[in-house]
């Protein structure tokens, strides 16, 4: 269930990770993360705060660009995925080694 | 002889067998390197390392661990200077016991002004012996140490058996000392991971716990096989109750089942049976199919009135 109280202020968390608001704002346009306008503040859901950390560590800590975020990120996503379909197959190839 | 570094003691047979870092050789840089070889050498070593990059590949932690450690050192020249002059021979020497001692003695008072202080993974225990020992705990210098962020990530690993993930069941776990209670839905799958909010290391400079990763390793010891919410099952079938038909008995996970079996059943033979395999995950009261293949069993010594019954059969079947 999404409520309101599951978003937290841009302000907050600019402060909060020492980011500047044009960062969150380049982060926005690009489609990297979601921002949501409630009660005119605008906001970002406590779910994709994980997320938002990860760009902040890829582009502090690393130097990658937000083109080079975008980018890691699909392949993350892809690899995750690719994981998950390995070991779906891991399981339907034991079933054949153990008949 | 004991040296108390922030928290513990190593005693001088401890450090005998503490290895000595090349932290030059870790970063891959010349003793002559500059700061900004360093840096460069350790920023492309870390977009090669970083967890977010490689997520769950114990090694590249390691590795990001290492280089980080060896950044955190070279990247500041005063740690640099006592590295160099002191590092290879950091065993022994006067100088250098009195060197650390008051080097310890400032990193006191820092800590107690940057409580916590340390970089967003791993936390400050994963500096070496060596690392600890030369600099003490306090010794990395972050630049955003004023910034909060969230916890470390802890990966746990969880082996059931198949029957059971059969039903829910509450389990209370010990990681890394705490007690944490979980319900474990059934039809849980295997090599699956779930996520426990808030459940791993602490913040850093008071921020969000980390979450902990458990995955599921099911070993299965019974005679079903499981393919997502499928179960299979090999059913022995009578020679006689495979032609004339009749009716077999079968366990499945919950209980005995009665099963018809039609007249002229071949070897192979399928049966699905609807609702009697494993339990959807997180869709209480579904549940997928059991498919049940017959083999059949030839009998084997037979009498001789048998066998002439046999050969009569065959002689019609001419």
């Amino acid at each position: 269930m999404r409520t309101e109280e599951h978003f937290i202020s841009i302000t907050t968390i600019c402060r909060q990770y020492e980011i500047d608001f044009t960062f969150v704002d380049s982060l926005k346009r690009m489609g990297l993360i979601q921002v949501e306008i409630i009660e005119e503040d605008p906001c970002i859901h406590a779910d994709h705060i994980g997320n938002l950390e990860k760009i902040i560590r890829l582009h502090q800590d690393l130097n990658v660009n937000l083109e080079g975020i975008d980018v890691v990120l699909h392949l993350l996503e892809k690899e995750r995925t690719l994981r998950s379909e390995v070991t779906a197959l891991r399981n339907r190839l034991r079933l054949y080694e153990e008949g | 002889m004991q040296d108390e570094v922030i928290g513990r003691k190593y005693t001088t047979a401890e450090k005998q067998f503490m290895a000595f870092i090349d932290y030059y050789k870790t970063l891959g840089v010349p003793k002559t390197a500059t700061e900004k070889e360093i840096k460069a050498a350790y920023r492309k070593l870390a977009r090669k390392y970083h967890p977010d990059i490689n997520p769950d590949d114990k090694e590249a932690e390691r590795k990001f661990k290492e280089i980080n450690e060896a950044h955190e050192v070279l990247s500041n020249p005063e740690n640099r200077k006592k590295y160099d002059k002191y590092g290879k021979d950091w065993k022994h020497g006067e100088e250098y016991e009195k060197a650390q001692r008051q080097y310890q003695s400032q990193q006191r008072q820092q800590q107690s002004q940057y409580q916590g202080g340390g970089q967003s993974f791993g936390g400050g225990e994963d500096f070496s012996d060596f690392f600890e020992s030369m600099f003490g705990g306090g010794g990395r210098a972050s630049s955003r140490q004023s910034a909060r962020f969230k916890g470390q990530d802890f990966n746990a690993e969880l082996h059931l058996n198949l029957e059971d993930v059969y039903t829910s069941q509450k389990q209370v776990l010990t990681v890394n000392g705490k007690k944490i209670r979980l319900t474990i839905p059934a039809g849980v799958e295997n090599g699956q991971v779930i996520k426990i909010k808030g459940k791993g290391g602490p913040g850093v400079n008071g921020g969000p716990h980390g979450d902990l990763y458990i995955k599921f390793i099911i070993n299965n010891h019974t005679a079903f096989k499981r393919e997502g919410n499928n179960l299979y099952k090999d059913v022995d079938l009578n020679l006689y109750t495979a032609i004339l038909g009749g009716e077999v008995e079968i366990d499945s996970m919950s209980s005995a089942v009665k099963l018809k079996v039609k007249p002229e059943t071949s070897n192979g033979t399928k049966v699905r049976l609807k609702g009697k395999g494993f339990p959807v995950y997180k869709k209480e009261g579904q549940y997928g199919d059991l498919i049940v293949t017959y083999h059949l069993q030839t009998p084997k010594n037979l009498s001789e009135r048998e066998k002439e019954l046999f050969k009569e059969l065959q002689s019609i079947e001419k």
